[in-house]
């Protein structure tokens, strides 16, 4: 095959992945999208394959096999509440994947004509080295995200006196390795410069605590991406720069997303420490207010006597399963003609989007799943909130009260409806440890129980 | 020789420019409810990578740079299938608001 005609079909192929991603602006396009991008890897694959230099099919048949099986089987029996640590898992591959792709490039570069063992082209070593220390970093990176994603490693924020300070000279440490590898062109310098930038990815990810990991998934989502750009300007590869710079800009703008969600910026969030410790001077004693407690069937009573219901799930909804019996409830509810939506806060979910995934899950359709700015306004016109497994998203001291660590996040303005419904295990506060002072409202009443045991009480009491 | 690698690394750098525009167009144009699925597409073809893992492993005989390579193949094909089949996964329970029976856990 000519040059010409590989670079020809591999731009084919960087379409069909621009075509892939483009579909997602639709669930119905969606589908469609993703068959292009698998289109798309056909062709690059096996455009590869064609290559003179490529002889060894069996070797590659059985490692795509290998990889291929492993992977079909962890993505169809993953649960999707465990999206998450997935995504993570998987952006460590990519990481480590590149980290490799550069290692035999260095060891080989004659394969890639890059120049000889010991006389690679300066430019290939600049670039060789970078990738290598992206991907080393989203590898090491990611392995911490996923453990504590998983609960294997705890999800407290670590952290150390001098930590900036000592991530700034690792740094510097690496642009000097990289400096030398140059020069010298070493493998010892190679395999110092992924060792290091292992440390690294290691010591970026400790102070982040459990609840931004929104952010750091998406942020190692781009990191994936800027490595694969990297061994593709190593092996002079259009197509992977191509899919490293979409990769890179998607995982950029669902970080800058997320962080804009949680009114935090991504400097702050990467500096980390947030969401561990609960600064307890910080809530105030509410020891002698009110709170009104309610059980199933006074939300069931008041639920069927209203003409409009937004249901408000967080990330307690998932972690006690409860999506079906919520969405079993909401049909009872719109079987008896009340207008049932439900209001996903950007956040929500431990990774972008991740509730309304769980949500379809559970067969809501679509259509009733509302984005924050979508519903907001609508709130004032409904009759109930129902709150389930969120706290800091209703809060309105984010508006309000200019000392909250809260204070101007976008939130759902639950409060303006004429009554809300807390479903919560207990009076606790929200990971950002502040109190939520919508629990005294008058019209408020709190659930307190399992979100799932809940809503099957209240789903037994609106079909008696 | 020389003349010609920075000519190629010009080339690349534009390509690279251009890409991230689009991309940042194109996802911002992501409806935010697909932001998963959209991770899982990024997640299968940021595995692309294996393009360099195959052309690594493709020599006959056995060194280290192949070794390396066919590593690269076996966790960038985890990724590629893995990737798009849970996307997929995600993908189809989107549905329109139409009655369908329940699938009991």
């Amino acid at each position: 095959m000519s040059y010409n005609m590989v670079a020809i079909l591999y731009l084919i192929s960087a379409l069909l992945f621009i075509f892939a991603l483009r579909g997602l602006s639709h669930p119905e396009s969606s589908r469609m999208g993703n068959i292009f991008g698998v289109i798309g890897m056909i062709i690059a694959v096996f455009t590869t394959l064609m290559f003179k230099s490529v002889l060894s099919y069996y070797e590659i048949g059985a490692a795509i096999l290998i990889g291929g099986a492993i992977g079909s089987f962890i993505a169809l029996r993953i649960e999707m509440t465990a999206l998450p640590q997935l995504v993570a898992a998987f952006h460590s591959l990519v990481g480590l994947a590149a980290v490799f792709v550069a290692a035999a490039a260095f060891y080989d570069p004659v394969a890639f004509s890059i120049g000889k063992v010991g006389s690679i082209k300066t430019a290939s070593l600049v670039e060789m080295s970078i990738g290598t220390f992206i991907g080393a970093i989203t590898f090491s990176g990611s392995v911490l995200a996923f453990g504590k994603l998983q609960g294997t490693i705890s999800g407290k924020p670590i952290v150390f006196k001098f930590q900036h300070l000592i991530n700034a000279l690792i740094f510097l440490l690496i642009i000097f390795l990289i400096v030398l590898f140059v020069i010298n062109q070493s493998p010892t310098i190679f395999w110092t410069i992924v060792i290091v930038s292992i440390l690294l990815g290691f010591l970026v990810v400790i102070p982040i605590g459990g609840a931004d990991m929104p952010v750091v998934v998406s942020m190692l989502n781009s990191y994936s991406g800027w490595a694969a750009c990297g061994i593709g300007f190593t092996l002079s590869n259009n197509l992977l720069i191509i899919t490293g710079a979409l990769v890179g800009a998607s995982g950029a703008i669902l970080s800058y997303i997320m962080s804009k969600g949680m009114n935090r910026s991504i400097i702050n969030v990467v500096l980390g420490g947030f969401g561990g410790e609960q600064d307890t001077s910080a809530s105030k004693d509410n020891s002698d207010k009110i709170v009104k407690q309610g059980n199933a069937e006074d939300a069931a009573y008041i639920m069927k006597n209203a003409d409009s219901v937004i249901i408000v799930p967080g990330y307690g909804m998932a972690v006690a399963q409860a999506q079906h019996a919520l969405r079993e409830m909401g049909d009872i509810l719109k079987k008896e003609g009340i207008e049932v939506r439900y209001a996903i806060h950007p956040v929500a979910g431990r990774m972008p989007g991740h509730m309304n995934v769980l949500l379809a899950e559970a067969n809501v359709p679509y259509e009733e799943v509302l984005e924050l700015d979508e519903i907001n306004h609508d709130f004032p016109m409904t009759e109930v909130s129902f709150v389930i497994g969120a706290n800091d998203v209703t809060n309105p001291a984010a508006k309000t009260d200019e000392s909250s660590p809260i204070f101007g996040m976008p939130i759902l303005d639950v409060e303006k409806s004429q009554s809300v419904l807390f479903v919560k295990r207990s009076m606790a506060t929200g990971y950002s440890g502040v109190d939520n002072e919508l629990f005294y409202r008058d019209n408020t009443t709190m659930l307190f129980g399992d979100a799932k045991k809940m809503c099957e009480d209240i789903v037994k009491s609106l079909s008696a | 020789m020389e003349a010609h690698s920075s000519d190629v690394f010009v080339i690349g750098l534009t390509v690279f420019f251009l890409a991230c525009i689009i991309g940042y167009y194109v996802v911002w144009s992501v409806t935010p409810a697909l932001h998963s699925p959209l991770m899982g597409v990024t997640n299968a073809i940021s595995s692309v990578i294996i393009v360099g893992a195959i052309l690594a492993a493709g020599p006959q005989g056995f060194d280290t740079s192949k070794i390396f390579g066919l590593i690269g193949v076996v966790l960038a094909s985890v990724n590629i299938f893995g990737g798009f089949l849970v996307t997929y996964r995600m993908l189809s329970m989107f549905k329109k608001k139409t009655k369908k029976t329940k699938e009991k856990e």
